[in-house]
């Protein structure tokens, strides 16, 4: 197990007060938070900002920590040592509705779950259980045909000595065509079980692509760029083009510019409607890389009067 | 050969032809009607239908739902500068999206 350095992943000193804690946390919170964030990392460090706040917020588990001293470093293998927290009294639970089930090993060896809120309940209690929240990640293929997929996730859950570990839970999923980045799929009955007589929740699953090699995904359209030689883009052509249904023969306008767009109706990801692909066309120069090569772009060179910096004037 | 003896699970998929209860939305959010009622007085959610009793939403009412409560939770934002974030998040997405188009016709 790694040591974690909660201060340093708040950016304060070891002195820092319970002020300067916080306002630390307010703006790393903000910062990453997934919601809001377009950092690759976004949710990993705000469950880790979240981890560290949770303990230094709290004078007691705070000095617990202070307790293990200053000399360790964030990574080193760390264990605690043995009857590290005697001596201190922790009243233990209820200082956040943070997920405590995505706090670290470490924290969980030094807090242990009974900081973690979940107080028991009697016996006769019935309730539904929770819905769980997951995301997956799809091919755009698997919207276009629709597919069935098989996913597994992570599910934090408590043993029978109320310890907390994460079981691997595989599930094979329909995924329905036409689905766009964002929506989600809700499998009734797949959350947490319920207490007592109580049914289960419902899992839902917010679908997310993969990135594609070539295709860009807004919504149900596709976008798609589409190399052409500078005769076809001149002259009009009939060029084949990928969609996801397959592929297709565009005609290209005499005269096009880089960076037309052409929109094939409905060939986007099926619904009512359906999306468009829209091929966005892009210019590529034969390089010259012979003689001969070099003699026809002379050639144009020569004969052709072509100004491309005409609109500025010079 | 464990995989291939799976049911295969069928979802609804909650897109723009679908719609969810009060009661589903509080659950899928972990919150009681009230806080829903709020969102609606606040004109962040927009029910299809007039009571409370029978009210169904659009189902993308789920996504923003969760935003929510999430800032709340997370940032302790409250329910106006909630709804502000989202109108800002919903406008940051649309111009990043017309960016990157226009990044690519460049």
């Amino acid at each position: 197990m790694e040591f974690k350095d909660y201060y340093k992943i708040m950016g304060v000193k070891r002195d820092a007060t319970q002020d300067e804690i916080k306002r630390a946390y307010r703006k790393l919170a903000r910062k990453y938070h997934p919601d809001v964030s377009k950092e690759a990392d976004a949710e990993a460090r705000f469950k880790e900002v979240g981890e560290a706040y949770e303990v230094l917020k709290d004078p007691e588990k705070r000095a617990a920590y202070d307790q293990l001293g200053a000399n360790w470093k964030a990574g080193q293998e760390f264990h605690p040592p043995p009857d590290w927290n005697t001596g201190f009294e922790f009243s233990g639970g209820g200082f956040t509705g943070g997920d405590a089930s995505a706090f670290s090993d470490f924290f969980e060896t030094l807090f242990g779950r009974e900081f973690t809120g979940g107080g028991g309940r009697g016996p006769a209690y019935h309730a539904r259980g929770e819905d769980h929240h997951a995301r997956i990640l799809i091919d755009l293929e698997d919207a276009y045909h629709g597919a069935n997929r098989t996913i597994t996730l992570q599910v934090p859950e408590l043993d029978a000595h109320g310890r907390l570990h994460t079981r691997q839970r595989t599930l094979k999923v329909h995924i329905p065509k036409g689905v766009k980045q964002g929506q989600r799929i809700r499998l009734a009955g797949q959350g947490a079980p319920g207490m007592g007589k109580g049914p289960a929740g419902d899992l839902y699953l917010e679908v997310a692509f993969k990135p594609h090699p070539f295709y860009r995904i807004e919504g149900r359209d596709l976008y798609i760029e589409l190399p052409l030689a500078p005769w076809e883009a001149a002259l009009g052509a009939k060029v084949k083009v990928p969609t996801p249904g397959g592929v297709v023969d565009l005609k290209i306008p005499p005269n096009s510019k880089a960076g037309r767009k052409l929109r094939l109706k409905g060939r986007g990801i099926p619904n009512k409607p359906a999306g468009d692909l829209y091929v966005v066309l892009q210019i590529v120069l034969p390089p010259a890389d012979s003689e001969q090569a070099k003699a026809l772009y002379h050639q144009m060179e020569r004969e052709l009067a072509f100004n491309p910096r005409a609109e500025l004037g010079v | 050969m464990r995989n291939e003896m799976l049911p295969i699970l069928t979802g609804v998929l909650l897109d723009e032809e679908n719609t969810v209860t009060l009661s589903e939305l509080c659950r899928a959010c972990a919150v009681h009607a009230e806080w829903i009622m709020e969102l609606v007085d606040e004109g962040v959610l927009e029910p299809l239908s007039p009571g409370p009793g029978q009210w169904q939403f659009p189902a993308v009412s789920l996504q923003r739902a969760l935003t929510i409560r999430h800032l709340q939770q997370d940032l302790g934002v409250n329910l106006a500068g909630a709804a502000l974030v989202m109108e800002l998040m919903d406008e940051i997405h649309s111009l990043r999206t017309r960016l990157r188009i226009v990044e690519h016709e460049c």
